[in-house]
């Protein structure tokens, strides 16, 4: 083996083994495959519209998302006057008027969606001192992401002999030190979908998993999508480099 | 192909418009001069001497990214995280600039490392070229800096965290660090005001590194490149014209390092980057590990693995002053590690210990990373101050071949020769 080669599985050996401890904190959720996953990766379209549907129905009474606004909607499969109807649905603070004063109307479509809480005082205040985070990021914001945001929602569990759980906390072993503020939110039948998918736990975990993806990482599927056109231009013209430093190098050999 | 090595004096003539530039401001014979057909390049530079080019490409790309960046960046406490997001949702391809910018930043890094490994293994450091790889170092130096600001810039919990630790360190400075960290951050706290200046810092400090770099390219054209062989050039036959031959090899690298980089942009963009700073900044809540990005890890390790904070910080600052001195710490008048059997060896464990190094840095300081951060550490010192110049003493270099035309030419007669 040749000097660069040891150096290569030497540094693969380290990186393996230190990965583990870099994970420290809860324990390491499994793999899934998501639609999202590889080369060719795409959101699953209905799977995003349930799982808007239980972010709305669940999640949204704890949790905001901020950097969503509601014209980003028809990206998922709204239509634009769906996305219209949920806009108008919420009232949204806006002024001042000409006499100096604020005032509510219903929200438009350029209107972000409004987080449950005015701050985050408010935010601690309904939920015994903890506070809910943002989900707009949560999938790139944690380790494993959305594996972790799926093991997470679905594992949530009876602490084992000799685990004491504070008051109004849950165990939850993927969760940093096991005990989370949050209780179990999903469970079966929590949400009805309208498209006649059953709402299982694992379901609707796995629909709220892929929203979020999408709240975290909008442009995922052009990034993608454009990656490959570029990645083949880019083996094309690397070829093309190699065969003309080979044509120029031909007489010098 | 006309003769390739012309004389130096030997003039493009140019007519027309082009002529009439040409006669007040030659910068088609600079170009001809400086990377055409009259610089002569030796003939045996291998692909470790693509990464020259490499990293003026991963700056150019850096830069012209970055000044996009900044077109719709907000460089306050209160707007930097959300202007950032809005780069990657409501600008039209902000997601692939940032992307760009900050996986660019982390290629940029690699192909010093690999460009300054290729110095350390040919001994390209060495006489006449000490100035060319110190003023490597001073761009090292700044890039350091400018990444280290620009990591603060997207203001998430590791920006502010890295921020918080890196500026304390000043802290460590006897009777007036307190007051040199607050001059630092001009305010009592890590917030805005030093968002502000590490944004005025982060854009400027590159215009210092292609300043640096245009005299580091400089110097080396004065001596010209090293090669393979650490050998002088004897004449036009062991040179051959930069254009077309290694134009033509540059290209090859430079198709090869967009390959990495759009794979990691499209396929991974965040896999560098710690989930964490996908958290906005909270100054009451610290993270359970801070760490620098990957590429300033070993350091980091440096830095820790002095139990005394002053102490950190010497270490840290002294691990890359050292390297200055090292075209008189290693005392071998051969070049090239291919005709050193011992340093050889020590070129690879210098190798190793720096990726040891790296591991650490990105491990809390706990068991048994401690002990083996301040191994690792301590070998890194003893590599240059005891290893290169013993070595460079005791080892009995291999014989050099007599011209870079006969080693690759294959004149074996003339290559089988010891050198004087």
């Amino acid at each position: 083996m040749n000097p660069l080669a040891k150096i290569l599985a030497l540094a693969i050996m380290i990186s393996l083994a230190a990965s583990p401890a870099l994970a420290a904190g809860g324990h390491e959720p499994e793999k899934n495959d998501w639609s999202f996953n590889g080369v060719l990766g795409s959101f699953d379209k209905p799977a995003l519209r349930r799982g808007y549907q239980v972010y709305m129905e669940v999640c949204s009474f704890c949790h905001g998302v901020e950097f969503i606004a509601f014209r980003n909607l028809t990206e998922i499969g709204l239509t634009e006057d769906e996305a219209k109807a949920a806009a108008e649905a919420v009232q949204i603070e806006d002024g001042p008027d000409d006499n100096g004063l604020m005032f509510m109307r219903p929200g438009r479509l350029s209107d972000r969606m409004p987080s449950p809480f005015p701050n985050e005082a408010a935010a601690r205040a309904s939920n015994g001192g903890a506070l809910p985070p943002d989900l707009s990021l949560i999938t790139k914001a944690r380790p494993f992401g959305p594996d972790y945001l799926f093991a997470l929602l679905t594992g949530f569990e009876d602490p084992p002999e000799g685990v004491e759980i504070s008051p109004g906390m849950s165990y939850n072993p993927f969760f940093s030190g096991q005990q989370i503020a949050m209780f179990s939110p999903l469970y079966d039948d929590a949400v009805f979908y309208e498209d006649g998918t059953v709402a299982t736990l694992e379901q609707m975990a796995e629909d709220i998993t892929q929203f979020l993806m999408w709240t975290a990482e909008p442009k995922l599927e052009d990034r993608k999508r454009m990656g490959l056109g570029v990645m083949i231009f880019l083996v094309i013209l690397t070829g093309m480099f190699i065969a003309v430093k080979r044509r120029v190098w031909a007489d010098i050999h | 192909m006309a003769d390739l090595h012309e004389p130096e004096h030997n003039k493009m003539q140019l007519k027309g418009v082009l002529g009439w530039v040409e006669y007040r401001l030659p910068w088609v014979n600079l170009l001809k001069n400086s990377v055409g057909t009259n610089y002569p390049t030796p003939r045996n530079l291998n692909y470790w001497w693509n990464f020259g080019s490499l990293a003026g490409l991963a700056l150019l790309i850096e830069i012209v990214t970055g000044v996009v960046l900044n077109m719709h960046y907000v460089p306050t406490a209160e707007g930097a995280f959300a202007s950032v997001e809005r780069i990657m949702r409501d600008v039209n391809f902000g997601w692939l600039i940032r992307y760009v910018h900050a996986n660019g930043a982390s290629v940029f890094f690699a192909v010093i490392y690999l460009h300054m490994f290729r110095s350390f293994y040919y001994g390209s450091y060495k006489n006449p070229r000490e100035l060319v790889w110190w003023l490597g170092l001073i761009i090292f130096f700044l890039m350091i800096i400018t990444a280290f600001t620009g990591y603060v810039l997207p203001w998430g919990q590791m920006s502010f965290w890295a921020a918080t630790v890196i500026t304390n360190l000043a802290s460590a400075i006897p009777v007036v660090g307190t007051d040199i960290v607050q001059w630092l951050w001009g305010d009592f706290s890590v917030g805005g005001s030093l968002l502000g200046r590490f944004n005025s810092l982060h854009y400027a400090l590159p215009v210092a590194i292609v300043g640096v770099a245009v005299i580091h390219m400089w110097a080396l054209h004065e001596h010209r490149s090293n090669n393979p062989l650490g050998i002088e050039v004897k004449g036009p036959q062991d040179t051959l014209p930069f254009h077309p031959y290694f134009t033509a090899k540059d290209l090859v690298g430079v198709g090869v390092f967009l390959l990495v980089l759009a794979g990691l942009v499209f396929y991974a963009p965040n896999m560098l980057g710690e989930p964490d700073n996908y958290i906005p900044a909270n100054p009451l809540k610290t993270p359970n590990h801070i760490v620098p990005e990957w590429y300033l890890l070993p350091f980091y390790a440096i830095l820790r693995a002095v139990p005394d904070k002053l102490g950190g910080v010497i270490a840290m600052g002294g691990s890359i002053i050292i390297l200055f001195v090292v075209p008189w710490l290693d005392t071998s008048k051969v070049r090239s590690a291919k005709f050193r059997p011992i340093y050889k060896q020590f070129f690879w464990l210098f190798v190793i210990d720096t990726l040891i190094l790296g591991v650490v840095g990105a491990n809390a300081p706990e068991g048994n990373w401690i002990i083996i951060g301040q191994l690792a550490t301590f070998y890194y010192f003893f590599h240059f101050i005891v290893i290169l110049p013993v070595v460079g003493w005791i080892e009995s270099p291999k014989p050099l071949p007599d011209s870079i035309s006969t080693s690759v030419l294959g004149n074996k007669k003339s290559a089988a020769e010891p050198a004087e």
